[in-house]
């Protein structure tokens, strides 16, 4: 039973009252048709009796209060889903932007999906490598983890996402992986942008796009990454691809709900952003992950600017306590011309004591790790030091180390946008730089590992040079 | 069953009219789809409802059900190896029945009803029976002998009482007070928002051991005490709740997952019963009870874990069992608390929380302590309730963590700047407190040594010198400091190496008796004062600093239990070289004729043993 209204009594922003209804439900789905015959899409924010708040997804423009008529459709948001979308471009609410055929549905899925039991988990345990040294070495991802990158505006997240779609895979296994993009509220460029890389490195079939740019409707955003994960659960769990879903940039996708929160004139939270937010970021990460017995899996990397670079500004706070772990970008790394400018002190990989190790990277990695950041962490506070007091007060030791972190960032966190490391490439690397510091300051590695790798190549080229 | 219809719809809250007669924080079912409900407000006929469920799809007119009970729990044997979700629904068993998500009105049991449990009564017919006797005895584990209580309001003559395999819903017992005959099972229910009723509250004097150096050490909780973590996101608070979930010294645990990742919740389900419990050798699933209401799951439902899980526990303390309750994280209970306010339409206190957060938070952990339990036989149980807050940005000033300080004793401070140079557990040890310390200092000195307490503020006041003379260090260079001081940097530097920091990941890291601990820590002091000596003697900083020892002191951490003597051993190496290097001194200088005066006489306090 289809009703029709056309008694909005009130609109206001991206909100819409709509008196008079019966039986509207809670996130009920709506069409809107204005004056000049558009229509537009909302949903049921809220019934209160007769009174239903709706939602328009693509903003209020065109809209009156006399000749519009918004009719209920009895149903939630959901989007048909099939494997032929792969390779298909979509709007944010999951219509075809692009010149083919409309998508014949396999199945029917309410966007909004149902939280994942948490016994019907996997834990992620699987290496996936990246063919970057600070991912791989340093913050290692592994399948159906949730991992974002924090960034800030001017700094290359785009090519840093991109390098990883290109290049990311799990060793010794040809299996079917299908990247899952939703673009929320970023340039045409940003957007021109991957969809060029995807094109170049042939991958293009192989994704799957939402679009909502930066000049479609903001509140529209909020669907953007619900219906991709819809299709990217469906691709996962229902026909056995890997999945990695990136989103970008969440910071855009928070403040179309502060929006909508400030519209209905709820109390603010911190920075004007809802109470809920903590919630309704997870209601969307959390639907990444591993099932028991399933063949895919989700992996989910999203992007975010930090304003001003704020670590804890609410946006990058609260994803940070929901995701397991994070890449944080460096703006002084950056200036310095390392590239990727990963902060490998505070970046983190929650999930990669279960990722790396034997069988998976390697049995040395975990001690390396620990070594590495322990070297790179002291050569950092010669480096402070060498500031204050000048680099003639460091002590010979200092010195050492101050050559090592330099010596670090320029050959082990910096590599090309292009250039794909192995995993043992990376380890021996990290190997070759241990080799600086003297055998007696390597305390956090086993005795059988400095053995094997510390001892076993002749040090020719460890030492000085750059 | 009489019923009110929906009004209002907004998200996790409802209203319905006609709702006359019920009472606040009954329970509810929504719609035909029958989703769980609690009324949080009654105004005229209209009930403000919380729904525990996703109420996407409902809308006005639909009906709401009364039950005119509030939320209640199933206590009873099948508790322990579980994990419900926040209204204690069994979430293995919704997995073998609805697949791998969670949907709506779901009614699953929380206790399994075609389980049979041995039943062993432990008084014979005839006898009077009052709240909280003891009946009889289920082994429920092989850790856990779950002891069946009289339920609370319930007393009279026992007329007769059976021994056999049962459901928890058969009759196990009848009693007969006043000519009415009473039929009790193994289960009975309790309201989660009502404290299990108990005789008499006693001081915390006992230590709740942890396995944690830097919490047993310095900041240690007692068996009845309540503790929180507040920190931010990687400073490692839920490695913390895990690892005390695993190591605590309680018969039994209760872990809640309260708005948290549900991976943490997988990773628990599949590494608890791997891992073996250091006292009997089972594995440590055998006595723990898990709530899961992870982030993504409902937000009303999250409200309601905390109780859910704290009144099992309590349930647990009533039969004399020293609980444990790791809540991770109150935030997000508090968080849960200010959407349903909001919705409400409630005046906001701090931060959008509502006024009452305060209270409810204290009512939260005024549920742990020691107590005489009520019934006989007379016995103690324990509940230690330890809290992760996880305040924005790591801000102590957020509501949540000020509100949890003013009832909490124990403070450990996880700090990020710890965390970056991968200092685990990065408990701050200057920020930190303890309340329990002096309480506790008896029980924790008989278990390990007289003096384990003033070791260990011996060794924090070392700590403590070392924060102040960083800042000078900061400023003009360590070479600006007397060998003295520089001593005192080194000295410090190994407490935090080679004691605090523990490996949570390490098989026998992760874990270290209080015998351990002590043993270390008085390896760590006497070394330093040892050194100490030695300066004075003449001995050149640089030379103490080199000294090869000082590998064994950084690996006594991996030393298995079994393996302590070796600690000890470490220390007469340590005299013998120490020894040495002041013989060889003393002889250089002898042959260079020069007077050494001063230092000879005095001795460093620790090593005297």
């Amino acid at each position: 039973m289809i009703k029709e209204y056309s008694s909005i009594s009130n609109v206001a922003g991206p909100l819409l009252l709509v008196e008079g209804v019966d039986g509207a439900k809670y996130e009920e789905l709506v069409e809107i048709y204005t004056g000049t015959g558009d229509k537009k899409r909302g949903r049921v924010l809220e019934v209160d009796k007769d009174r239903a708040l709706v939602q328009i997804f693509e903003g209020s423009t065109g809209i009156d209060v006399q000749n519009c008529r918004v009719r209920f459709l009895g149903k939630t948001l959901s989007i048909g889903v099939s494997d032929d979308m792969l390779g298909r471009v979509f709007d944010g609410l999951g219509r075809p932007k692009d010149a083919g055929p409309a998508i014949i549905p396999e199945a029917l899925l309410d966007v909004n999906g149902a939280p994942i039991n948490p016994t019907a988990r996997d834990y992620p345990n699987e290496f996936i490598q990246t063919g970057i040294s600070s991912v791989d070495g340093i913050n290692t991802l592994v399948r159906g983890q949730k991992l974002p990158v924090f960034s800030g505006s001017g700094l290359p997240h785009n090519k840093v996402a991109a390098q990883i779609v290109r290049q990311a895979k799990v060793l010794g296994k040809e299996e079917e992986f299908a990247v899952v993009f939703g673009a929320m509220g970023i340039t045409f460029e940003e957007a021109n942008f991957f969809i060029q890389d995807f094109t170049k490195s042939g991958a293009l079939e192989r994704v799957v796009l939402f679009l909502n740019l930066a000049d479609d409707p903001a509140i529209e955003r909020i669907s953007t990454p619900r219906v991709a994960f819809t299709v990217a659960e469906y691709l996962a769990f229902t026909k056995g691809l890997h999945i990695l879903v990136v989103l970008s940039d969440m910071t855009n996708y928070a403040e179309a709900l502060r929006e909508i929160s400030a519209a209905r004139k709820e109390i603010p939270g911190r920075r004007g952003y809802p109470g809920y937010l903590y919630t309704d970021l997870a209601s969307v990460y959390e639907r990444s992950g591993r099932i028991k017995g399933k063949k895919g899996s989700i992996t989910l990397i999203p992007i975010l600017s930090m304003p001003e670079d704020d670590k804890t500004h609410p946006i990058p706070d609260l994803t940070g306590y929901i995701t397991e772990g994070q890449i944080i970008l460096s703006r002084g790394l950056y200036r310095r011309k390392v590239s990727p400018p990963v902060d490998v002190q505070q970046s983190l990989s929650r999930l990669k004591d279960k990722g790396i190790g034997k069988g998976k990277t390697r049995e040395d990695h975990a001690d390396l790790f620990n070594q590495l950041i322990a070297c790179y962490a002291r050569g950092k506070e010669a480096a402070e030091l060498a500031v204050i007091l000048g680099e003639a007060a460091l002590t010979d030791m200092d010195k050492i180390y101050l050559k090592f972190s330099q010596e670090y960032e320029g050959r082990y966190i910096s590599q090309g946008e292009y250039e794909d490391r192995t995993i043992e490439q990376t380890l021996d690397l990290g190997w070759e730089l241990l080799r600086m510091v003297p055998r007696g300051e390597m305390k956090r590695v086993r005795d059988e590992y400095l053995k094997k790798y510390y001892d076993a190549k002749t040090p020719e080229k460890a030492g000085v040079t750059g | 069953m009489r019923k009110g219809e929906i009004t209002k719809v907004s998200g996790p809250l409802v209203v319905a009219k006609g709702m006359t007669g019920s009472k606040m924080y009954d329970v509810v079912r929504v719609s035909d789809e029958r989703l769980v409900g609690e009324i949080v407000g009654l105004a005229g006929d209209l009930a403000s409802i919380q729904v525990y469920e996703d109420t996407s799809g409902i809308g006005p007119g639909e009906a709401v059900y009364m039950t005119d009970e509030p939320l209640f729990v199933e206590l009873g044997p099948g508790l322990i190896e579980s994990i419900f979700d926040g209204i204690q629904r069994p979430l293995d068993i919704i997995k073998e029945n609805t697949g791998d998500y969670i949907t709506r009105g779901i009614e699953v049991p929380a206790l399994e009803r075609d389980k049979k449990w041995h039943f062993k009564p432990t008084v014979k017919p005839g006898t009077e029976v009052s709240p909280g006797d003891i009946l009889g005895e289920v082994q429920e584990t092989t850790l856990v002998l779950h002891k069946i209580l009289v339920p609370p309001g319930v007393q009279g003559k026992i007329k007769d009482i059976k021994q056999g395999d049962f459901l928890v819903t058969d009759v196990i017992c009848s009693l007969e007070h006043d000519k009415e005959k009473h039929d009790l099972t193994m289960m009975h229910r309790w309201p989660v928002r009502i404290p299990r009723a108990y005789k008499e509250r006693l001081a915390p004097s006992l230590t709740l051991s942890t396995g944690q150096r830097v919490i047993d050490t310095f900041f240690p909780i007692a068996k009845g005490g309540t503790a929180c973590c507040p920190g931010p996101f990687g400073s490692g608070k839920t490695v913390i709740q895990h690892q005390l979930a695993k190591w605590a010294d309680a018969e039994i645990i209760v872990y809640i997952g309260c708005g948290e990742r549900g991976n943490e919740m997988t990773d628990v389900l599949l590494e608890f019963p791997e891992l073996k419990d250091p006292r009997s050798g089972e594995p440590l699933m055998k006595r723990t009870v898990l709530i899961a209401n992870t982030s993504n799951m409902p937000v009303a439902a999250r409200e309601a874990s905390v109780y859910t899980g704290i009144t099992i526990a309590e349930y647990f303390r009533d039969m004399g069992y020293s609980v444990a309750v790791m809540a991770d994280s109150t935030s997000r209970w508090a968080e849960a608390m200010r959407e349903i306010s909001g919705r409400l339409e409630e005046m906001p206190g701090e931060e959008g929380y509502p006024a009452y957060l305060a209270a409810r938070v204290s009512s939260f952990y005024e549920r742990a302590g020691r107590v005489k339990t009520v019934g006989r036989p007379e016995r103690e149980g324990a509940l230690s309730v330890v809290g992760a807050v996880s305040p924005p940005g790591g801000d102590l000033s957020d509501p949540v963590v000020q509100a949890t300080l003013r009832v909490v004793k124990v403070f450990w401070s996880l700090e990020d700047k710890l965390a970056y140079q991968r200092h685990f557990p990065a408990i701050s040890w200057l920020n930190s407190y303890s309340l329990y310390i002096d309480d506790i200092a008896e029980d924790v000195n008989k278990m390990t040594a007289k003096d384990f307490t003033d070791l260990s503020s011996e060794a924090m006041k070392l700590l403590e010198q070392e924060a102040e003379l960083q800042e000078i260090v900061r400023l003009i260079g360590v070479d600006a400091l007397s060998p003295e001081d520089r001593l005192i940097l080194e000295g410090a530097r190994s407490i935090r190496e080679d004691f605090l920091h523990q490996n949570a990941f390490h098989e026998i890291d992760t874990y270290a008796s209080l015998k351990k601990q002590y043993k270390m820590l008085s390896v760590c002091m006497f070394n330093y004062n040892k050194a100490r000596e030695a300066l004075k003697r003449g001995v050149a900083f640089d030379d103490i600093v080199k000294m090869d020892i000082r590998d064994k002191i950084a690996r006594m951490r991996y030393l298995e239990e079994s393996k302590l003597d070796t600690i000890d051993a470490i220390k007469d190496e340590l005299t013998a070289e120490f020894d040495g290097m002041i013989k060889g001194e003393t002889k250089q200088r002898e042959t260079e004729k020069e007077t050494t005066g001063h230092g000879d006489n005095e001795k460093g306090k620790g090593d005297r043993k």
